[in-house]
């Protein structure tokens, strides 16, 4: 590599920096939003199947159990370790509490930027149903 | 030299033989009528009872409602879990140019058989339909990669493929039950959620709320049962015998 | 060695800007497709397989042909097909990436495909495909890779690359094999459910992969320096001669225990194909095609004197190119689902997006094998003037 190339090497390097940094450059100039999304729990409810914590870091996984139990064993109930035996149903468990997708199933979703596929078969409880996020 | 090469003849011979014994006791099992234990559903259509209402869709009516099953016009896009055919057309080759027209115009509902030895849970690549224990061939959509290996693979023409997404075309979407997305497979499912609240399937819901009570559901294995007791007294016969897929989709004609 | 492809005169560049035009075109019909669904297509309830897998039936066969080179050169020592097994097998590479492609833009839930891998399924042929063509894709890039790469460097290849040439060559019968399993397996279709299908897949393909790369080997011959020889070419059109008779002869035989035993559920598929059932016969106009080229081709190639004119040998290639194609693609898939379980006659008729996604896959595939033979042509130039 020769002196003249070092220029264009060198340049090009803190191009790239540049560009492949932006997200942490617009972050810190305090445009994305740094607090977790306000969420809206269903009125009247005071516990989920699990605790919070919980299902806020692995509803997914639980899900996915929850799915190849249902459709591939037959197997419908969930024992809880805190709450008791439960039907295992994305539609008739989880969303006849969580009824309002857009106020809670989305604000965390479009947050982190996931675009869960559940959405094209599971049906949305009809109040929201207007509002797809998707 | 010698002694080895009779040794591993005479091992060959014997392990042959061995095959040859065990293969058909390999092959029996409940295809063959032997009992099982658990439950094993099955359907009986009779179809004297369908001929004397002449029309009636009640049967696929209920099933298409309950499981958010679109209504597509373009036929060849048709997504159908039950549906009416001809007599001849749903038993090819079990009529002759003197049947009676009275059967030759009969329309029997048809649906997924739910075979014992299903050729579409043999050719699945992801095994995205499978066969249950209680004899019940599912349909998981979550897996299907919508290769339609299955819809060739089916003797009855059961199965549909969501060639555009449904849910513009569902009358009145349920929220108890999903609907599926485009580029999935579906079929009757014997209606696994209802069978799982002590509920027959709502074919026979329907058939009975229409009065004619043509399609009677129940445990093969248990000798009281509706199915049971019908085969037990009636003349039946099943779609294709002769391809030996073993449906449990019996007919009373 | 790669770079060689990028470099090249104003009809290369032509060439490579048509295809990469057809390639645009595709894309764009299959956005289309994922954003509609498979509704786009002339597929139905009825026919869930056509156009698609038809291309994938046939280019598998065109893949699996290259054994015709490869067995004679490697297993026995056949010197004049020195030059021309590096071109079969690169052929072999780009039908395979073909096929694969073909199978991609078929599926309903494209994103799913890895389920294959992830839940194995060894009961399916589909599976099996799968891991077979994998398979021989990898085969033939590392032969390919390696035998191109010594000769470019004036050594023998390694001791190491004969066993798996040697493996090559039933795994490129397999690959047919279990393409025509997946058929022939099927109690619901009556028009697939014969054991000779195997041998009907790999005499078509036999006939049709050699025809394809005689065109290639004369086209190279002319644009470029690179001479595959007279006589590989010659071998090569007895090779389709035989294959051409052979699948003609298995073709008879299936329409004679179809036709004499008369039993309906076979006669109706022959029915449907060459005269019409119900009053519908969309495909008999290609079917009597299909035959008539057959039959005009293997006569004239049975006359040496055609066999030795390059200027009408790659016409009745074609043809047989054509027949086979038409047989074994539309006359065989669409055909097997006509008439339907029921014994309804649906027909199917390939749409214009569906007809642009197979024309863009046909795009990449002639732009992998353009890219291919370029490489191959250069460096031999290369070494040749060295």
């Amino acid at each position: 590599m020769s002196h003249r190339d070092l220029g264009k090497v060198v340049f090009g390097l803190a191009v790239f920096i540049v560009l492949a940094g932006f997200p942490i450059w617009y972050a810190v100039a305090g445009k994305l939003q740094r607090t977790r999304p306000e969420l809206e729990y269903p009125p009247g409810e005071t516990a989920c199947v699990e605790a919070k914590e919980y299902m806020a870091t692995s509803h997914m996984e639980l899900l996915n159990e929850w799915r190849d139990a249902v459709v591939r064993q037959g197997q419908r109930t969930y024992t809880s370790r805190s709450n008791g035996h439960h039907d295992m149903s994305l539609q008739n468990t989880c969303l006849d509490c969580h009824r309002n997708k857009t106020a809670f199933c989305d604000r965390c979703h479009s947050f982190v930027g996931v675009r869960p596929g559940c959405w094209g078969c599971h049906v949305e409880p009809k109040e929201v149903l207007g509002d797809e996020a998707m | 030299m010698k002694r080895c090469r009779r040794d591993f003849l005479k091992l060959t011979g014997f392990s042959l033989l061995g095959l040859g014994v065990g293969s058909p006791a390999a092959g029996s099992g409940e295809s063959r009528g032997e009992p099982a234990t658990g439950i094993r559903w099955a359907m009986v259509v009779d179809t004297r009872k369908c001929r004397r209402t002449a029309g009636c869709t009640a049967c696929i009516e209920a099933c298409h409602a309950a499981h958010n099953v679109p209504e597509i016009a373009e036929s060849r896009h048709e997504v159908k879990w039950i549906w009416k055919e001809k007599y001849p057309a749903a038993f090819c080759n079990q009529v002759h140019p003197y049947t009676a027209e009275s059967i030759r115009n009969l329309r029997v509902p048809v649906l997924c058989n739910h075979c014992d030895r299903p050729p579409c849970v043999r050719v699945c690549p992801t095994q995205a339909t499978f066969r249950t224990q209680d004899g019940i061939v599912g349909m998981d959509s979550h897996r299907c990669i919508g290769c339609r290996y299955c819809l060739a693979a089916c003797p009855y023409g059961s199965r549909s493929f969501n060639w555009l997404d449904p849910r513009p075309h569902i009358p009145a979407i349920r929220e108890d039950y999903p609907t599926r997305t485009k580029g999935v497979v579906e079929k009757c499912n014997f209606c696994q959620e209802r069978l799982a609240k002590g509920k027959p399937p709502a074919c026979v819901e329907a058939s009975r709320a229409a009065g004619c009570g043509a399609i009677s559901f129940g445990d093969l294995n248990d000798p009281e049962s509706d199915v049971s007791s019908l085969l037990r007294t009636t003349n039946s016969i099943r779609r294709k015998p002769n391809l030996g897929t073993a449906p449990s989709v019996f007919y009373i004609v | 060695m790669l770079e060689k492809a990028l470099k090249g005169n104003s009809r290369y560049w032509s060439w490579v800007a048509i295809l990469v035009l057809v390639i645009a075109a595709g894309f764009f019909a299959y956005w289309r497709q994922l954003n509609h669904g498979l509704a786009i297509t002339g597929l139905s309830r009825d026919v869930p397989w056509g156009f698609y897998i038809a291309q994938f039936t046939f280019m598998v066969g065109v893949a699996a042909s290259a054994v015709m080179v490869v067995l004679p050169y490697y297993l026995h020592n056949f010197k004049p097909f020195a030059r021309m097994v590096i071109l079969g097998e690169c052929l072999a590479i780009a039908a395979v990436i073909m096929c694969m492609l073909f199978i991609f833009v078929d599926m309903g839930q494209p994103a799913r495909v890895l389920n294959v891998l992830r839940y194995p399924s060894p009961n399916s042929l589909m599976f099996w495909d799968m891991m077979s063509l994998a398979g021989y894709l990898v085969l033939n890039v590392v032969i390919s890779l390696v035998v191109f790469g010594s000769e470019r460097k004036d050594v023998p290849p390694p001791r190491w690359i004969r066993p798996i040439i040697i493996l090559s060559i039933p795994w490129a019968v397999s690959i047919h094999t279990v393409t025509a399993f997946l058929y022939s397996g099927l109690e619901a279709r009556s028009f697939w459910l014969t054991a000779i299908l195997v041998p009907r897949f790999l005499a078509s393909a036999f006939a049709s992969g050699p025809s394809l790369l005689i065109i290639l080997a004369l086209l190279l011959r002319r644009f470029t320096r690179f001479d595959p020889g007279s006589e590989a070419i010659q071998k090569l059109t007895l090779i389709v001669t035989y294959a051409l008779t052979v699948n003609i002869f298995f073709v008879a035989v299936e329409l004679f225990t179809g036709l004499y035993s008369d039993i309906p559920e076979h006669v109706h598929h022959f029915q449907y194909l060459f005269v019409g059932l119900e009053g519908k016969a969309a495909l008999a106009p290609w079917m009597w095609l299909s035959v008539s080229l057959s039959v005009v081709s293997l006569i004239l190639l049975y006359l040496p004197g055609v066999r030795r004119n390059h200027r009408v040998l790659p016409v009745v290639c074609g043809a047989v190119i054509v027949a086979v194609w038409i047989e074994k693609g539309l006359g065989l898939v669409v055909a097997g689902f006509i008439p339907n379980p029921m014994g309804h006659v649906v027909q199917y008729f390939p749409t214009v997006s569906e007809s642009m996604i197979t024309i863009g896959v046909y795009g990449i595939g002639f732009l992998i094998l353009t890219g291919l033979y370029k490489i191959v042509t250069t460096i031999r130039d290369q070494i040749d003037v060295l």
